[in-house]
């Protein structure tokens, strides 16, 4: 998929603080814009999702950043 | 705990500066029952020599600990010759899956178990891979933590198993698995039934082949296991034995506390039903209130099928063990699945098998004497705590 319209750098991070950014940089797109999630902490796998449905916004799923670590992908919908 | 000269003194110790310390943790650890107590307290006078002499000490053991089977058993659903004290549940839980899976290699060396299985099983999965050249397969729970029968049911018809390996209820979150329904998909497939968390709690229901229970997790004293095996079922030793009391078993048995750890089962499912009613009418309280105190927080596990003393929740942006730390404080004691800290990298197996949020997670179990006072005073104090950790983050 294309970039997404922010892309959020928690590498080193640990939970739960890539969240803290996702909470954060969400209202700095628009509504049905994305945000890119890239982190090393494993529980981002499960938090982002879960921080989705808790919030009310869409998982759009996994995908690979340049370095090998994964980015989580998330679309504004409110 | 030493004082100055180095000798042994339970004395002294870290005690919370805040007088109204609430102890909400009886799943890590249920205080000891004053009947355990005046039991083990007779016992170590009157069972402290060697059950396996013919001598009249040694005669006195052996009635104790022969005695101690029995009751576990009648209490379990078990005979006493089905029952053994190991030294904890984790032990009990490597005898009971490993027992069974080598009783079983010649139909199959494949183990399955949900994937929300306390860590001892995952323990035994690895050893069972490593050193007996077996596999192991976790099989999918829904979002409550319940496993997912269908999954279980597919897996089996696809591929021939040595054993099932399934809690009777999740010690992180509660849910009760639905162990009539394994027993059945299952069928003639060997079931272990891990109910550490479970007994003194909730019946376990029949059908298992091997079964783990802890005594310190209904008020009875660590150190402490009990392994349940079916005389119907083909177990094998996975560990050296010896030709004591117990063939299941080597060394020198702790008569005195598998004694009291048989009078605490005793006078805690005496008294659960009421103790029970009390603990589910708080626990309902706290699934309601703390999302109406608290905003951003998942109650996890399942609403009804649950555990009566157990409550488990996530909150949104704030570190787990930050959470535990800033509530101990305050005086209560609790627990938490998430692992932020340096030393445990991976969230808890089980909230991420579930798929809800692992940061911010906090367990509170209720033990018998806790009080609606408590829980007030709890969750009075949650609100401010949350709010205060969520500020040093600060998420707008």
């Amino acid at each position: 998929m294309s970039a997404p319209d922010l892309d959020l750098d928690c590498r080193g991070l640990r939970c739960p603080l890539p969240i803290i950014k996702l909470g954060n940089g969400i209202g700095d797109v628009p509504v049905g814009g994305t945000v890119g999630v890239v982190a090393e902490d494993p529980a981002a796998r499960t938090d982002v999702p879960a921080w989705c449905r808790m919030r009310g916004q869409e998982y759009l799923g996994e995908e690979t950043a340049p370095d090998g670590l994964p980015r989580y992908l998330v679309r504004r919908l409110r | 705990m030493t004082n100055a000269t180095g000798s042994p003194t339970a004395a002294g110790g870290v005690t919370s500066a805040n007088p109204a310390t609430a102890y909400l943790d009886a799943a890590s650890g249920e205080p000891l029952h004053p009947a355990a107590r005046e039991v083990l307290l007779a016992a170590l006078d009157a069972g402290w020599a060697d059950p396996l002499r013919l001598h009249g000490p040694g005669r006195n053991a052996r009635l104790l600990l022969d005695n101690a089977r029995e009751v576990v058993g009648s209490l379990l659903g078990a005979r006493p010759d089905e029952v053994t004290f190991t030294s904890s549940g984790t032990a009990a839980v490597h005898l009971g899956v490993l027992g069974l899976l080598l009783g079983r290699v010649r139909v199959s060396r494949r183990l399955l178990h949900s994937a929300v299985e306390h860590s001892a099983v995952f323990a035994a999965a690895r050893w069972w891979q490593a050193v007996h050249d077996g596999t192991a397969a976790p099989v999918a729970v829904q979002h409550g933590g319940r496993l997912d029968v269908d999954r279980l049911t597919r897996l089996l018809a696809g591929e021939e198993a040595g054993v099932v390996a399934v809690q009777a209820a999740n010690p992180e979150v509660g849910t009760l698995q639905p162990l009539d329904d394994v027993v059945a998909a299952a069928g003639d497939v060997p079931v272990f039934v891990d109910a550490c968390a479970a007994v003194g709690h909730t019946d376990l229901p029949p059908g298992w082949s091997a079964a783990a229970a802890s005594a310190h997790k209904w008020g009875g004293p660590a150190g402490v296991g009990v392994l349940l095996v079916r005389k119907s079922a083909r177990w094998r030793a996975p560990y050296p034995t010896d030709d004591r009391t117990d063939p299941r078993v080597s060394g020198f048995e702790n008569v005195p506390a598998a004694l009291a750890a048989a009078a605490a089962l005793q006078a805690v499912l005496a008294e659960r039903d009421e103790v029970a009613d009390r603990q589910r009418r708080l626990v309902a309280k706290v699934r309601t209130e703390v999302p109406r105190l608290v905003e951003d927080v998942e109650v996890v596990g399942e609403p009804d099928e649950r555990l009566p003393h157990v409550v488990t929740f996530s909150c949104l942006y704030v570190d787990g063990e930050a959470l535990v730390t800033e509530l101990d404080r305050l005086g209560f004691g609790v627990a938490s699945g998430s692992a932020c800290t340096a030393s445990t990298l991976r969230p808890s197996h089980v909230l991420e098998a579930m798929g809800v949020l692992t940061h911010g997670n906090v367990r509170l179990s209720l033990s018998r004497t806790t009080t609606a006072a408590d829980v007030d005073r709890f969750l009075a104090a949650l609100p401010g705590v949350v709010a205060g950790l969520r500020s040093r983050g600060a998420v707008s």
